[in-house]
This record gives structure tokens, sequence and C-alpha cells, in this order.
């Protein structure tokens, strides 16, 4: 388990066939970011689009994976449906911890099945089946199934796509274990390109730990710093639910399509009302003593008399905006409502929460009707909302087809770019100016989290975009390597590099720990390397006109420092991709080293 | 005698610390199955989690079943277990009405054996060491009785 070199399992679809493969390079590349980005490098062809059989399906664990609290994320890789170009999205539940004991670092998937089926992986086991009756399904029946085919309960991660990957929709997610999600940028589709319906991994493998008194010391400081402090007190109290209020107050909570920034109505739907009214319980990705997972319920009146059935929701921050203060509906049942649907159908809940407030004030200003959205569509309509959900992971007609290959896409056809809230792709819940505008617009994953551009917005008043942008630079190859040991993102505060660096050290990674800031700026460049070789233009990417009317606490927004920042962030982009590429590119670097088997 | 219980299961949240913590100390392993206490959930995510662990019986039946006396009865419920004596043939685990005992794929057989060491791992106050009372204590004191 704890080793100098990569184990991953390549499964081929095309013959049903797994092999073994062990790659050099833990310590250039450590795992989970780094190593999916290796991977990508070896798997796939930059010039073939991404729904050729060939591409890879990366999902990766790093070397912390299991060895401390909150190693607890993969990192799943692939080329992406949204924009053909390097992606990566990060889920947990217990993917992670069930990949460590299959004695897994990564697992590849290449290739596509005769017939829709799903993969089956343990420490002693691996099978492709044919499941072509579960076409259609929905992800808890697809679930029910799984769970009896597959035995293991509470050791065993399943990860499945809906009807909306099946239908190859960029917006489709692949929802890990009912309640995590690998939400973006479209992997539900690539699973659904390789007609994989599912995917069980069944962690029943074991291994002895590092001698020694240094590794169950450091565990315990790092416990007791994540459960007997105030650290993690947010996530494990209201949640991210609880930003809300705090982005409301700012002026930095998107609603009604970004047409606002406030509103009083953030009161019914922030995370003190939803833990008020609808939270039954929290939940943990395994691995993680915060259980920062938030399960609302919804109950449904389905037969008169009194014949109820009820359902179990997770919620976030995310969510809440994109469904709730987006489209205006500001019952929080009402939004749990449209979260169940758009996870049912495997939708990513924030790109189709956003895309659908864009449909909606495109009906507003008659740039569409009934004849494109099928159902009306008000701001908040709930009830038309959740079955537009549908509509829109099937593309039941043209403009749903477009609309889930980007709002954009749709603009473009039916008028509205103006008004159209993506950053790369649909906005995250975040509307604090323009440092974040650019991060989110131009950042690898376009995540709110691939660095804290947002955080920087509220915390400097100055525009000074070269500053700004070397934050944002800092900042994400830190997160590289968080990404890369796979820590959640939420114990930032808590994995500096110097504890990173003494947990690697704890369990044998002596070499990865007297080099943490040049692997984290090998895989921030290695991946920007990736990104721009199969096709990414920086300088292209445009951030619509509704982001230049918006005001914050702050004031109007700047374009002229919007402006700046977006060509001192491409410029950075550029050269650490160069960096990278006259490094000779992972694989090139890897194979170098000449023990590849 | 304290014994390990589980008594506010509908708490748990499924983060697997109390089976890592015991992997960890106990076996010195990094496994959630080489535990004396293991996490399921109970039909999906949604239905909650319910602990394997040893509800230690007195008399226990893995006690009973093992034909080469490494299981032998513990003070207080449960089992003291000499693995030197196991010859892996399983017994235990079959006869245990609980599923309390795991059995690793070359055989070897890992059951709680009530330190209470997985506890203090226990974010949401789950599980209890605790004096043992009622019927284990009147067994003990000769009075019969199963748990």
């Amino acid at each position: 388990m704890i080793r100098d070199h990569f184990r991953v399992m390549r499964v081929d679809l095309n013959t049903g066939r797994g092999e073994i493969q062990t790659l050099e390079g833990r310590d250039l590349y450590a795992g989970g970011s780094g190593l999916a980005a290796l991977l990508f490098s070896k798997f796939a062809r930059p010039d073939k689009p991404w729904d050729d059989p060939g591409q890879p399906l990366i999902f990766a664990i790093g070397p912390l994976t299991g060895l401390f609290p909150l190693m607890s994320k993969t990192v799943c890789a692939f080329k992406s449906p949204y924009h053909d170009q390097f992606a990566e999205s990060h889920g947990g539940g217990r993917s992670a911890l069930a990949l460590r004991f299959v004695d897994l670092d990564a697992l590849v998937i290449t290739g596509k099945a005769r017939t829709l089926s799903c993969l089956s992986i343990g420490s002693r086991h691996m099978e492709v089946k044919d499941v072509h009756f579960m076409r259609g399904f929905d992800i808890h029946a697809t679930g029910k199934l799984f769970r009896r085919m597959f035995p293991g309960a509470g050791h065993r991660s399943i990860l499945r796509i809906g009807p909306a990957g099946e239908a190859l929709s960029a917006m489709a997610g692949i929802i890990v274990d009912t309640y995590r999600h690998f939400g973006r940028l479209g992997a539900g589709a690539v699973m659904g390109a390789k007609n994989l319906k599912g995917i069980a991994i069944q962690g029943d493998g074991s291994f002895p730990l590092p001698e020694g008194k240094d590794y169950p010391k450091l565990f315990q400081d790092v416990y007791s710093l994540l459960t007997g402090t105030e650290m993690m007190h947010k996530y494990h109290n209201l949640g991210t639910a609880e930003n809300v209020i705090v982005m409301n107050e700012l002026k930095a909570l998107p609603f009604r399509n970004l047409q606002r920034t406030s509103d009083p109505s953030a009161v019914e739907i922030s995370g003190e009302k939803f833990a008020e009214k609808t939270l039954l319980r929290n939940a943990a990705c395994a691995g993680c003593p915060v259980g920062c997972i938030h399960l609302g319920f919804v109950r449904e009146k389905f037969m008169e008399p009194n014949q109820y059935l009820y359902r179990q929701v997770s919620y976030d921050h995310e969510p809440i905006f994109a469904v709730g203060c987006m489209l205006a509906v500001t019952d929080p049942f009402a939004a749990l409502d449209i979260m169940e649907e758009a996870d049912k159908v495997g939708l990513d809940v924030m790109s189709a929460g956003v895309a659908l407030a864009w449909a909606t004030e495109a009906s507003e200003k008659g740039l569409v009707s009934k004849a494109e959205t099928i159902v009306p569509l008000r701001f908040g309509d709930a009830a038309a909302y959740q079955q537009a959900m549908w509509h829109l992971a099937r593309g039941e007609n043209e403009f749903y087809r477009l609309l889930a290959s980007g709002t954009l896409r749709a603009a473009e056809r039916f008028g509205g770019k103006d008004f159209a809230c993506v950053l790369g792709q649909e906005m995250a819940g975040y509307a604090t100016g323009e440092v974040f505008f650019v991060s989110q617009a131009l950042g690898l994953r376009h995540s709110h989290l691939d660095s804290g551009g947002y955080s920087f917005d509220q915390k400097h008043t100055d525009k000074d975009a070269v500053k700004a942008v070397e934050f944002l630079i800092t900042d994400e190859a830190s997160r590289c390597f968080l990404t890369a040991m796979v820590s959640c993102l939420f114990a930032r505060g808590i994995y500096s590099e110097a504890r990173l660096a003494d947990c690697l050290k704890a369990v044998g990674y002596t070499r990865l720990a007297e080099n943490v800031l040049t692997v984290s700026r090998r895989i921030q460049s290695e991946r920007w390397r990736l990104r721009l070789e199969t096709g990414y233009e920086p300088e292209r990417v445009v951030i619509p006109r509704r982001f230049s009317e918006v005001v914050t606490w702050k004031g109007p927004i700047d374009g002229q420092y919007l402006s700046a920042l977006k060509t001192e962030y491409s410029r950075r982009i550029r050269s650490l991709a160069i960096e990278a590429a006259q490094a000779g590119g992972a694989d090139a670097k890897t194979r170098k080293m000449g023990k590849e088997e | 005698m304290k014994i390990l219980t589980a008594p506010r299961m509908e708490r748990c949240i499924g983060c697997h610390s109390c089976s890592l913590a015991c992997a960890r100390q106990v076996n010195k392993n990094l496994s959630w199955n080489t535990a004396g206490i293991r996490i399921a959930s109970s039909g999906g995510l949604s239905t909650g989690f319910e602990a394997r662990t040893c509800l230690a019986c007195y008399p226990a039946p893995c006690a009973a079943a093992c034909p080469t006396g490494a299981y032998s009865q513990r003070k207080g419920g449960g089992v003291v277990v000499r693995k030197k004596l196991c010859i892996r043939c399983g017994e235990c685990a079959r006869a245990c009405p609980v599923d309390a005992v795991y059995l690793a794929p070359d055989g070897e057989p890992f059951v709680c054996i009530h330190c209470g060491r997985c506890v203090p791992f226990c974010p949401h106050d789950c599980l209890e060491h605790k004096e043992i009372g009622g019927e284990a204590a009147a067994a003990e004191a000769g009075g019969g009785g199963e748990s």
C-alpha cells in the first residue's frame, strides 16, 4: 500500500478485461491530481473527441488516503463533453477508502462496453457485467439494484449515472454513494459514452501500518485538531449552507439569474432555516469524523387519504444557491424537491440550476417560449423546475439538448448571451467580485475551489491585478498538493504544507515530504499543459456582461480591473503550461525513469 | 469488567473512525475489516448504520465452537483469543449469531477485545465502554443466561 510507485488497474471495456500496471513517478506526481494528470498524459488522445472509446476515465487517490482523517476524496479526470478538454472533478463518499482497500492508487477505464454494463472490482476480483435492463433507471433505483448484486454493505462504494449520463449530457454527473458527486464538467456523460452504468468498488483489503510511534502520534494530533477544536465547526454545524446569509449580507449572493446580489428572502433558505425545518441528520465520507453531509427531508402526499412517502436529500450552499436563490425558490422544501429531481436524473445540480435560471430570464424576455421549454418557466415555480430537470436530463428537444451542452451554447442559438451566468462553466454561488469571476472563468476546473479568489475579493480593496493573480497562482499550487494527497479541501486550514510533509514522512514518503513545493508546482503546471494541449485558450474565455453589471458591497464591478485580471491570469497560465512542456510532460518524464512495466 | 457497547447507533454518520481506530491501535493495520467493530449501512446510506461488534455473550458460542482452545470465555462476557492456538478453521465466525467475527482472506479471525480504545474516536458518542451488569454479571456469578 505504501510504495514508491503507483499501482493502477486499467480496465478495457472493449474486452471486459483488466490489467494491473506498475508506474513510476510517485516522487514526481505524488497521487490524486498529480497521478490523474500523469495517467491522462499516458492514456488520453488530445486530438480525439471526448467520447472516443479510447479516452480514459480516471479515478485516483493519494499517498495519504485513509491514513489520516479527511484524506477522503477521489480525483476523477477525463476529457470533458462540456469543452472537449482535460478536466478534473472531485468526489468523496466511500470512493477513496474503497479504492485504497482494493489496493489501487488509480483505476483507469478505457473502451466502450457492447451493452450497458457495470464494473465490479475488489482486492481479489474484477468483472464487467451486462446491465442492459437498467437503461433509463434513476440513480436511486440503480443504487438499490447494485446493492443487491454486489454485497458488502458499509465497505463498498457505488458510483453510478442516471438518465442524463446515458443521454451524454455535458451536465451529467457521477453520483457516489447516493449523496456525493463527481458533479461538474460532464463526467457522467463519459461513463454514458462508455456504456458504463455504474462501478462497484468493494474495499476488502487490509494492510500493515508503519512500525514505530511517529505515525500513531501524528494521527492522534491531527484527529484532536479536527475534532477537539473549533476549526471544523462550520462544516459540522450548519455546513456550507452557512454561507447563504454571509454572502447575502455581503451583497455577493447571486439571485434570480444574478439580477440581484442580495434579497430579503435569503433568510428563508438560509443554512439556519434548512437546519431548523428540514435537517434530518448528518453523514460523513468514510475516514472523516466531521460529517459535513447534511441530509434534509421532503415528504410527498402521493395518494389520498394521508398516504405519504419521504425522501432524504443532501444539501449544501451550492445547490441552495443554484436552485434556491438563482431560481427564486425560497421555500426550503421546494428547493429540496428540485435538488432531489436533479440528483435522481443524474444532473449536476449547480450547472442545471444556473442553466434553468438563464432559461427563465430568456422566457421572460421572449427569447424562448413554451415550444422550447415544454413547461412554462417562471422564477419561483418549483414544480415547473422539477419537470424541467427531466427535460434537461433527457435532452427532450433541441432547446434542452443545447442547454445541456452549456448555457452559452443555447444562448448563441436563441440569444441572451449577455445574461448567461457562465464562468468557464455555469457559475458557483459567489458574486464576490472581479477576482472570483476571473478565477472561476479561467481556472482549471472552473470551480470556486481551484483557488480562493472569493476570499481574496473579501480581504482586499486595492486593484492590483499582478498581486491578485500571484495569489491565485500560489494558492492553486498549494491546493494542487492537497488534492494530490487527496485531502478534502475543507481541511486546508489543518493540512499546512509543513504538516503534510510530517504526515508523508511518518508513513515513509520521505522524498515527497522533502519536495512539497516542487511537486506542487510540477502538478500545477502539468495540469495546465494538458488543458492547453487539449485546446484551451484562456484569452478567449468570455465573461458575459451580466457579471459587469453586478453590484457588491464594494460597489459596481470595475470592468477595467476585470480585464486586467483576465489578461494577467491568461499570461500566467500559459507560462505554467510552457514550464511543463519544456520539462517534457508527465508521461515522457516518467517513461524516462525506465522502470515502467 | 468493562465491555464495549453501541447504544446510540442512530447518531452514527458512517465515518468508520471506530473501525479504523481499532485496526490501527489494536491490530496495527490500515483496515475497516480487521477490526473488532465494523460499520455497515443497513440497506443503503438512507437507512442509517449498524455496528457489527461482539455483544459480549456469556457463555460465548464462538468459544464453545473453537476446536483448539484459541477462544476462551472472557470474564464479563466476550472472549479472549490466543492467535497462536488458532488453526484458521473459521468455526468461531460461523458460530457467532451476529456476524461479529471477521475472517481475513487467510482465515485469521478478528473480534472485539472490549478494550474501549475505539470509543474516543466516535465523533457522535455512539459507543460506550461500560461496566457490565444484568445478565452477563449474573451469569458470571453462576446464574447462567444468554445474551
